[in-house]
């Protein structure tokens, strides 16, 4: 009984899919932002884990990678919640039910 | 005082033993890395940090109070953290505690108390059954993927450490995503900025 | 078989008693693990053991050294001149009916004072008390004790919010925002100390100041500045405790707590100040080393020495130093010692390369370098501070833009452009 690649590779995929259901079925901005986070996290760990295990000559650009996806994901986040204290400014909710100006 | 030895590519000689005996080189060469990871400690703590981590993906989905999903998520990025160790991932282990759990998240705290006390609830929208349905099959399909395929699993041990060759990495072959990263991150601080401004600046200068 | 006693070499030094009982065990021929937890457990009850003693010795000390500073007798009634006080204390606390606020958020309010004393406890598994008394002598040492500081910042905006008392809300952004600033100053300036050692890991840094006969703070001077100032905001301590400004903002972020609770925020501020301290022993001031006298002396002792040297400055500047106001302190984060610590990595790192390409050995390369950085580090604050004194602006008050935002959630429009 050892833990194997498969191992990590099926908590990543749990994870992106709970990632996407907050992304798509929250109705707080910010839990959607949430959803994107947790997806973020999601592809690292793949990387990470396909850097341990399979074969390749250079072995840590998956971490490279990694470092930055984080620091990518960092920068969405800022934005992504200025445009949440905007839209608060801008429409008094951040409820993205009520947001829904573009809607025919 | 003796210059204490460095090994060939400049490091420090990580640890030594005061008396020679074979019991004690034994140990320290145990120690170091393993190829399978197959031994006790790995398999529980890869199981509890799992757990950990996707019970707490699921708590942020289930609680009905914004922040208490929120220190869920946190939780889950720290159960993150750890999976990443159980990797030999330590550079990364402890960027992603440094940046996610520290930084991302204050800053998610920060967005929910800067928006109205109405909107903190964790309620889903009416599009809840297909998202879950289409979450189901994203996880299946990967799930599946991930098992079937016959993956080149190398029979290299753990990595010793990550970090200087991260690093050399970053400044040689990634040098220009990393210029391009902090070109990134500077944009992404001056938008922030600009987006929240308030709008009555034209006045205060005025004066 | 025991081993004869001759042979369990100097059991003055703990770490190699340790180390000879670890060994020891591997020879009655325990499985693999066993040495591993045995260590693990050995070193984590040995910092327990030892931040518990020192914190309730520090609160006798600090109370009679600031007391003296003040011109007062510090408190002397319980006990032979007042001894037992943090006994008294730790009792009063423990005693206490534990409150929790109407409508608070109890989970949040419960969890806060645990989330912020782990990471103080954490950080002490880095740090080298000793030739062979590490706890975990990570490769990625110096950025563990980042990372692990950043994480006080979750705690204080839980306990903040779950308080339901915008005075504590207020007192906790406050607090974030400031630490958040000084996080940014420890790294750059930790980035420059790795930089001269080559190394991420503590131990590896002790051992190159062991090496080279020379403290990091000789060669760091601007570097030593901005880790005790941005050490001291991290540690919530006067001059920059704008959080407990008792005659500010009652006690910011913990205005709701008592007991207990109030009694681990307490200890969690004399911990991060034990932890600040040791990281700059560990890192400025040559760790458990002391230019050979650890062949006679137990490295630990050494190394506690400078700790309580260190952290008898910080109650110095309590004592002494008035508090600073919190635009104050976010200025001179951002606008003084920012700058400082990138034109410090600059110079830094120039060094490094000039001492690889030119091929200079150490003896004339260090001396070099510490009058340079030195030279540097006079003319900068100087210069620096005198330009930032011409371009100070006029000065108009009016709300903070954070304030403002919360104050409209909290009354409605018409408050917040006040």
């Amino acid at each position: 009984m050892s833990v194997d690649l498969e191992h990590y590779l099926i908590v990543g995929a749990v994870l992106f899919s709970i990632g996407l259901y907050l992304a798509l079925a929250k109705r707080n901005f910010v839990g959607v932002l949430m959803g994107i986070e947790l997806m973020f996290n999601a592809v690292n760990l793949t990387f990470v884990a396909f850097s341990r295990f399979v074969e390749s000559p250079n072995p840590l650009d998956g971490h490279v990678f990694v470092v930055f996806v984080i620091t990518v994901a960092a920068a969405e986040a800022a934005t992504a919640l200025a445009l949440a204290v905007l839209l608060y400014r801008v429409r008094d909710t951040i409820d993205v039910d009520r947001i829904d100006l573009l809607k025919w | 005082m003796a210059r204490r030895p460095r090994t060939s590519d400049g490091r420090y000689q990580s640890a030594e033993c005061r008396v020679p005996s074979a019991r004690c080189s034994n140990l320290l060469r145990r120690a170091g890395a393993k190829r399978l990871m197959d031994d006790t400690g790995t398999i529980i703590a890869f199981w509890v940090l799992a757990a950990i981590t996707v019970g707490a993906a699921l708590g942020v989905v289930a609680v009905r109070n914004l922040i208490h999903a929120v220190v869920f998520l946190i939780l889950s990025f720290v159960g993150v953290a750890g999976l990443y160790i159980t990797l030999s991932a330590d550079f990364v282990a402890v960027t992603q505690i440094l940046i996610y759990a520290g930084a991302v998240s204050v800053l998610i705290l920060f967005a929910i108390v800067l928006t109205p006390r109405g909107d903190r609830g964790n309620q889903e929208t009416f599009l809840r059954l297909p998202a879950l349905l289409l979450a189901l099959l994203v996880a299946f399909t990967l799930g599946y993927v991930a098992i079937d395929t016959n993956w080149a699993i190398s029979d290299r041990k753990g990595f010793e450490e990550t970090a200087s060759v991260i690093g050399e990495a970053l400044l040689d072959k990634y040098v220009l995503p990393f210029e391009i990263a902090s070109v990134l991150l500077l944009v992404a601080m001056l938008g922030a900025i600009v987006l929240v401004r308030p709008e009555a600046t034209m006045e205060e200068t005025g004066e | 078989m025991i081993r004869p006693l001759a042979e369990w070499y100097d059991l003055r030094d703990i770490g190699n008693a340790v180390g000879a009982l670890l060994e020891q065990i591997e020879d009655w021929g325990a499985p693999e693990w066993v040495p591993y937890v045995v260590s693990g457990v050995i070193g984590v009850l040995a910092i327990l053991l030892w931040t518990v003693i020192s914190v309730l010795a520090f609160i006798w000390i600090e109370r009679r050294v600031v007391g003296l500073m003040q011109n007062r007798i510090g408190p002397n009634r319980v006990g032979p001149s007042g001894l037992l006080q943090p006994v008294a204390d730790a009792l009063k606390l423990l005693f206490k009916e534990p409150v929790t606020t109407h409508n608070a958020d109890r989970v949040l309010f419960w969890l806060a004072p645990v989330v912020i004393f782990i990471p103080t406890i954490v950080v002490f598994a880095v740090i080298p008390f000793g030739e062979r008394m590490v706890l975990a002598d990570l490769n990625v040492g110096v950025l563990f004790l980042i990372a692990i500081g950043s994480i006080n910042t979750i705690a204080v905006f839980m306990a903040g919010w779950s308080s339901n008392n915008k005075y504590a809300l207020i007192g906790a952004m406050r607090t974030i925002a400031m630490l958040i600033s000084y996080e940014l100053i420890q790294v750059l300036v930790l980035l420059a100390a790795v930089l001269f050692a080559g190394s991420m890991r503590l131990g590896d840094i002790v051992a190159w100041q062991q090496d080279y006969g020379v403290w990091l703070l000789f060669l760091q001077p601007l570097g030593l500045l901005g880790y005790v100032i941005a050490g001291a905001v991290e540690m919530n301590r006067s001059p920059t405790d704008i959080a407990e400004a008792e005659s500010e903002i009652v006690a910011g972020y913990h205005t709701e707590y008592g007991g207990i609770k109030f009694g681990f925020f307490y200890q969690a501020e004399y911990l991060a100040g034990f932890a600040i301290a040791a990281v700059i022993v560990t890192l400025y001031m040559g760790g458990w080393t002391l230019w050979g006298v650890e062949e006679w002396v137990p490295g630990w002792l050494i190394f506690l020495a400078k700790l309580y040297g260190v952290f008898f400055i910080y109650i110095w500047s309590r004592g002494t130093l008035p508090r600073l106001r919190i635009d104050q302190l976010m200025a001179f984060a951002w606008k003084f010692l920012l700058p400082l610590a990138l034109v410090n990595v600059l110079v830094v790192g120039g060094e490094m390369l000039l001492w690889q390409e030119a091929d200079l050995s150490s003896g004339e390369a260090l001396p070099l370098f510490g009058v340079i950085n030195a030279l540097l580090a006079v003319a900068l604050i100087g210069g620096w501070a005198w330009f930032l004194g011409q371009l100070r602006p006029e000065r108009v008050a009016h709300r903070a833009i954070l304030t403002q935002e919360v104050g409209a959630i909290y009354y409605g429009e018409a408050a917040a452009d006040l």
